[in-house]
């Protein structure tokens, strides 16, 4: 939109096109980015996004198509020829030695010999001084492992700074990060934008591209569906070319009609697996046919709670009563039969077995309930009979339940969990994080799935590090911050800002509390 | 970023384990020809030693038989995360169970001797893996260390027992007095001698049919029953099986008695089927070998009666070829078993990641000459 003077674009693709089997990953995609800016590229989890990316660093080659890095066509092999053109890539998950120092990562990117010390003092100065002119603040001596995410990642951009990048692709770069690390990278890309850089940001969060791109590009079902001047589009706009119709941003939600106390927490404590102490005696009800938020920034005993609650950790004081019950002691198993249900935080870790069918996972923690076999054996038609049901009914794709799980997306694999927990007819669910990693048309759709639960008369604990996802669903909100409850407030009185100084460890003025 | 190259499930199950086999065959016949023998000739030799008359291959299956059982033992306890090394101690254990109920039971009836001798060879095998497995449910001592600890444990307790207490007496070798013919797990070529077929004598008897059946017995269980879910679920991930209420130290327990249950399967073919008495190191090695048998079999019964037939094949046909051929001797034998279970044990994933690209490569080739047939 600007009148600038016609530049040769920094990255120009030029009908790049990539199957994978029957799989059509990208189709002719054509698009180019500007030098100096920071071009979005915005899409649905399944839309092409990483093939793409993958593409440009040279991890996978395309069927057809060309690509032209600073006006010069290229044809990558290897990661190693887009480093040398000057592409720097950060994955979602790091490619860092968590057991060495952030130096010694340096250096091993390097490919520089450690071995003396002059050789190390001269990398230590180089790297620093890189660090000063980026406004990277890292801890060279530090073990990565032990340095928080939003350092990790910094450390990462260095690194490809390091490697004299000039175009950076960053690949989700929040999903990792609270609100405030989430602040400080978006000021660090728009320092490098103006020091001359191209960063190339794949996200599938909304809001992000409308704070710090310039220019967005829109992808669905492998192609390009629109270019747009980020000036120029709201995120409605973006939102419905992604999905491809238009989509509610806001659950349509009437009043909640709360009942009988169903879950119970008195003086509940916790530690997590060294033995630090997590949650520090908190109390709460959640009540049928009512949602209750469970907001804070993450790291703050919200997860602990949660797996107190669902008995795969043992609680270290206090009781936990399921319909007027204590089951404390009871294993997960037994709090199934009681009628709860858990939507874990980390989907991959605890709550699927990737390896496995859809269907096998279909009955995880339900392979003992008489409809899915006779006697000790298991049925297999019925099985596949209730996947098939299940995929139908919260629209699964592909609806194959012999797919291994892992082949899903995050979003459908999100939504067989979600059927799974809600077809085992719980009195009390426990949603942890139910939108993480999750597209916005199955947002969508799951939160749709806990209101209606909700008026069917069912319990539910959300707990959820996204604000709009609480303000959006929850009917009341308590925040969590080192492991106790900082407040608590019905939805009509909670705002961002009361909630953020919850959040934030500041108790509410005296005289809400009683 | 380099995770392992997808191949579509058929050439996964056999066109990799072919191609392994095909050069470690390759890389063999090398040595064959470095020997001074012909390759062509050394190869024609071991298939016939092992497949040409009918006898020889009543001898390859029996080899196979204990392959069979040790596979599957290996792969049960694969599927619960576990990795069983102590296969060779269990069914050196689990032999000396069968052993004692066919010297015991001499005056009774078959019917009754030859059943006992399955239990307790079972249950004595299961017995020598309850130890590791408890260890490792109860204490988290790591079950590879523990399972070889036994292994060397079951060597010095059979040497001990057979040398002063199972002896027969008068003799000088650690051997047990034979047992009687009840005793005997019934020869192959003698039911089919009853049905009347005649085929050449072997030491392959019914172990070999109670082999098969473990294996059938496997895969009900592991895949079509709610133990076997949450064993596969447990091996798989052990964090969703605490999520899905399942208890991690039991599936260890029950996984490892089974395994070595089935181990101590390969004493009921050695004793009661071919030696019909106790002796010093019978397993002979067939513990270490259903490793590979269970990883070249995919860790799945069908697989894994198939790869034990061609080791038992590799084993009867490599007899066979260094007693033709006086300059292969029994050690370049082991070394060509030792090349095949490199190449399709250890080393299969080298051949993975070519094969992927070059199926990958004739399919979108095949693909083109459609589409162009078309226009």
């Amino acid at each position: 939109m600007s009148v600038s003077p016609e530049r040769v674009p920094a990255l120009d693709l030029r009908g790049i096109d990539k199957r994978f089997g029957p799989v059509h990953a990208n189709r002719a995609v054509s698009f180019a980015v500007r030098a100096g800016t920071i071009h979005g590229l915005i899409g649905e989890n399944g839309a092409g996004k990483s093939t793409l990316m993958n593409i440009v660093y040279g991890l996978q080659s395309p069927d057809a198509g060309t690509l032209l890095v600073q006006g010069r066509e290229v044809h990558f092999r290897h990661p190693r020829e887009a480093i040398a053109a000057g592409i720097g890539m950060v994955h979602q998950h790091f490619m860092l030695v968590e057991n060495f120092t952030a130096l010694e990562n340096l250096l091993l990117a390097d490919g520089a010999a450690a071995g003396s010390a002059a050789g190390r003092a001269a990398a230590r100065e180089k790297w620093d001084r890189l660090a000063l002119d980026h406004g990277l603040d890292v801890p060279l001596d530090a073990v990565v492992g032990e340095l928080p995410v939003g350092v990790q990642q910094r450390l990462e951009i260095l690194k490809a700074l390091g490697r004299k990048a000039e175009i950076l692709v960053l690949d989700e770069p929040t999903a990792v990060l609270t609100p405030a690390e989430a602040t400080q990278l978006f000021q660090l890309l728009g320092r490098l934008r103006a020091q001359g850089k191209t960063v190339i940001l794949v996200t599938h969060k909304l809001r992000e591209i409308m704070a710090v791109t310039d220019r967005v590009t829109v992808m669905r079902q492998g192609a390009v569906v629109a270019e747009l001047d980020t000036a120029a589009t709201s995120l409605r706009e973006l939102a419905e070319k992604m999905v491809g119709r238009s989509v509610l941003l806001q659950v349509e939600k009437g009043p909640g009609f709360p009942r009988e106390v169903l879950l119970e927490v008195e003086q509940l404590a916790a530690s997590d697996d060294r033995g630090v102490p997590r949650v520090k005696g908190i109390s709460f009800q959640v009540r049928a046919g009512e949602i209750v938020g469970i907001a804070g920034v993450a790291g703050n005993g919200q997860s602990e709670l949660l797996e107190t609650l669902a008995g795969i950790r043992t609680p270290t004081g206090g009781a936990i009563r399921l319909a007027g019950r204590d089951v404390a002691g009871d294993d997960p198993a037994q709090r199934r039969r009681l009628g709860l249900a858990h939507v874990p935080e980390d989907r991959l870790k605890l709550g699927v077995v990737a390896a496995f069918a859809a269907e096998d996972n279909l009955i995880l923690g339900q392979q003992e309930r008489p409809e899915f076999g006779r006697g000790v054996l298991l049925d297999r038609r019925a099985i596949a009979a209730g996947c098939r049901q299940a995929m139908a009914e919260y629209d699964v794709r592909p609806g194959d339940p012999r797919l291994r799980l892992g082949a899903f997306s995050g979003g459908n694999q999100q939504k067989l969990v979600m059927a799974r927990e809600i077809g085992a007819g719980p009195q009390v669910l426990l949603v942890g994080q139910p939108t993480r990693g999750v597209d916005i048309g199955a947002i969508e759709f799951i939160h749709r799935r806990l209101v209606a639960l909700r008026d069917a008369g069912k319990a539910v604990l959300l707990v959820s590090v996204e604000l709009d996802e609480i303000l959006g669903l929850a009917d009341r909100i308590l925040v969590m911050n080192g492991g106790e409850i900082m407040g608590e407030l019905p939805r009509a009185e909670a705002t961002e800002e009361k909630l953020g100084l919850l959040m934030a460890g500041v108790r509410a003025e005296a005289g809400h509390e009683d | 970023m380099s995770a392992p190259a997808k191949l579509p499930r058929w050439a996964d199950l056999v066109l990799l384990p072919a191609v392994s086999l095909a050069a470690a065959l390759l890389l063999s016949a090398g040595l064959v020809a470095v020997m001074g023998e012909s390759p062509v000739t050394a190869l024609r030799l071991l298939f016939a030693g092992a497949f040409g008359t009918g006898d020889a291959i009543g001898y390859t299956l029996y080899y196979a038989t204990n392959f069979i059982f040790t596979g599957l033992a290996v792969a049960v306890a694969y599927h619960a995360g576990l990795f069983n090394i102590g296969a060779e101690g269990q069914a050196y254990i689990g032999g000396l169970g069968v052993g004692l109920v066919c010297l015991a039971g001499g005056s009774w009836p078959a019917w009754v001797v030859l059943p006992l001798a399955v239990a307790a060879g079972a249950g004595f095998g299961a017995a020598w893996a309850f130890i590791p497995a408890w260890l490792q449910a109860r204490r988290g001592s790591h079950v590879v260390i523990t399972t070889i600890m036994f292994n060397f444990i079951a060597a010095a307790l059979m040497t001990y027992l057979l040398v002063n207490v199972l002896i027969k007496p008068g003799q000088q070798s650690p051997e047990s007095r034979e047992f009687g013919a009840n005793a005997v797990l019934p020869a192959v070529h003698g039911l089919l001698a009853k049905l009347g077929f005649e085929v050449a004598a072997s030491p392959l008897n019914l172990a070999f049919g109670i082999a098969l059946a473990a294996g059938g017995l496997v895969w009900v269980l592991l895949w079509r029953t709610r133990w076997g879910y949450r064993l596969r679920v447990a091996g798989a991930n052990p964090a969703a099986a605490v999520y899905a209420g399942i208890n991690p130290g039991r599936i260890t327990i029950g996984a490892m008695l089974l395994s070595g249950a089935l181990a101590g399967g390969l004493g009921l073919n050695e004793l009661a089927g071919s030696q019909h008495r106790i002796l010093l190191d019978f397993p002979g090695g067939a513990g270490f070998v259903g490793i590979a048998v269970a990883l070249m079999g995919r860790n799945h019964p069908v697989g894994i009666c198939a790869a034990a037939v061609l080791f038992g094949a590799l084993y009867q046909g490599g007899s066979q070829l260094s007693f033709d051929l006086p300059r292969i001797n029994r050690d370049l034998v082991v070394v060509i078993q030792g090349l095949v279970i490199l190449f399709c044990g250890a080393m299969e994933n080298v051949w993975r990641g070519p094969l992927a690209a070059l199926l990958a490569r004739l399919r979108v080739e095949s693909r083109e000459s459609r589409g162009e047939s078309q226009k």
